[in-house]
């Protein structure tokens, strides 16, 4: 948990540019934020490794801070431990979900290797049916998979779990 | 040019170099199909493939770049090193070749780097085991993606067929430098930062017949295998791609947008 109760309410007024109903602390890429030494220090995590959204959120988190009066902001890289979906409160998923990205889903432990993708019918964000089905594992962004309602005929985006 | 000679000091910086370079190299020649998928899901299948790959690349070089602590970059070294200095398999450098030719390629890849990061993940050196704990969730969907194709295409049309058997005994004699060892990856493994290479040789093994099997495609036989990225001898494939990489960075070194 972040103690200090200023700085993160400062911290969730940045959203994620490609999700932009999420701000960065619920989508968990902030990690901690605290005061060393008179200079604002905010921990991030990337979601996925390449995922070039980090960057834009590095600057905004900073144009935050210093708009607040915070001038000394550092924001170092943390990678452990690794970012999962797993974090998502069941509100971020419901925001998610009113936007038209169904949420992940908890993940299950399972081997290594799993070569056929489990078949989960996913509802539709739109219409609510669960006759839907997996296009694809890669979406428009590193997050999200691509999905078709056969109900409404409209594809839709869901949020990978990982 | 003689074998690189691992001593302790400098295991780290060259075992993070070989990751960054498969990744990075690999990368690249799949974001030569950005714009070309022959679907529009599988375009974007690839180039979200290609990201995750320079995004580890980015993370391995950044951890080499801090071992060998000479005050190059990440960037530094993607952009400024020569061909005989890079690390990446020979596997990784080859040029795309048709759609059958990439997937075999990046299944072979994919089955072995899964594994490599799920063992990579219980290292000793933090570095090393975070990146691996990270890489290992993204490695999970490009290997269900890879070996969809390789039974999609194998046990497609008698054409895809053809071409995906072709591709794989083409590349088949690239797949042995994986599980190789020298002196890096046996400092690596007697230092406990890394599992040893020829160790990963079983499980990749038993996917790669698994898929193969679904597939309806015959693994060749041969067992006589090319070697050398490692010690930073390639083909002629790894100039030509550096040149298109580098030379925005090497024109206008310092650029900033």
């Amino acid at each position: 948990m972040i103690a200090n109760a200023e700085l993160l309410d400062i911290l969730r007024s940045v959203k994620d540019p490609e999700i932009p109903v999420l701000d960065v602390v619920e989508l968990g890429v902030v990690r901690d934020v605290r005061e060393e030494s008179g200079k604002i220090v905010v921990d991030v995590t990337p979601t996925y490794s390449g995922c070039p959204a980090l960057g834009v959120m590095e600057e905004e988190i900073v144009e935050a801070l210093r708009s607040n009066g915070y001038a000394d902001v550092e924001v170092r890289k943390v990678y452990s431990p690794a970012w999962t979906t797993d974090w998502m409160s069941a509100e971020s998923k419901a925001k998610l979900k009113a936007y038209g990205i169904a949420p992940p889903h908890v993940r299950e432990a399972e081997p290594l290797i799993v070569l056929e993708r489990a078949r989960r019918a996913l509802a539709c964000p739109y219409c609510g049916s669960s006759n839907t089905e997996e296009k694809s594992e890669f979406g428009s962004t590193a997050c999200k998979a691509i999905n078709f309602c056969n109900n409404c005929h409209q594809p839709f985006d869901s949020f990978k779990s990982i | 040019m003689a074998e690189q000679q691992a001593s302790p000091e400098n295991v780290l910086f060259e075992y993070a170099l070989r990751l960054g370079d498969d990744r990075l190299i690999l990368g690249h020649r799949l974001s030569e199909w950005c714009g070309h998928g022959p679907i529009l899901e599988e375009d974007i299948a690839l180039a979200n493939i290609a990201l995750d790959l320079l995004g580890g690349a980015t993370h391995a070089l950044e951890v080499a770049a801090a071992a060998e602590g000479a005050g190059r970059s990440a960037d530094d070294l993607a952009y400024f090193r020569e061909t005989v200095e890079f690390r990446n398999l020979l596997l990784v450098e080859l040029p795309r070749g048709d759609f059958a030719y990439t997937i075999a390629r990046q299944f072979f890849f994919d089955a072995y780097s899964v594994h490599l990061m799920d063992a990579l993940s219980k290292s000793k050196e933090p570095q090393l085991a975070e990146l691996a704990a990270k890489a290992v969730k993204e490695d999970r969907y490009h290997v269900r993606h890879s070996a969809e194709w390789m039974v999609k295409l194998g046990d497609g049309t008698d054409e895809s067929h053809a071409r995906l058997q072709n591709a794989v005994n083409d590349l088949w004699r690239y797949t042995g430098e994986m599980f190789l060892s020298d002196p890096t990856d046996e400092a690596a493994a007697s230092a406990g930062i890394a599992p040893a290479a020829p160790a990963l040789k079983e499980k990749w093994n038993a996917v790669v017949d698994d898929v193969l099997a679904r597939a309806t495609i015959s693994r060749p036989a041969n067992e006589v295998f090319m070697r050398g990225g490692r010690a930073g001898r390639h083909t002629e494939h790894l100039g030509h791609l550096l040149a298109e990489m580098q030379i925005v960075a090497r024109s206008h070194p310092g650029a900033e947008w």
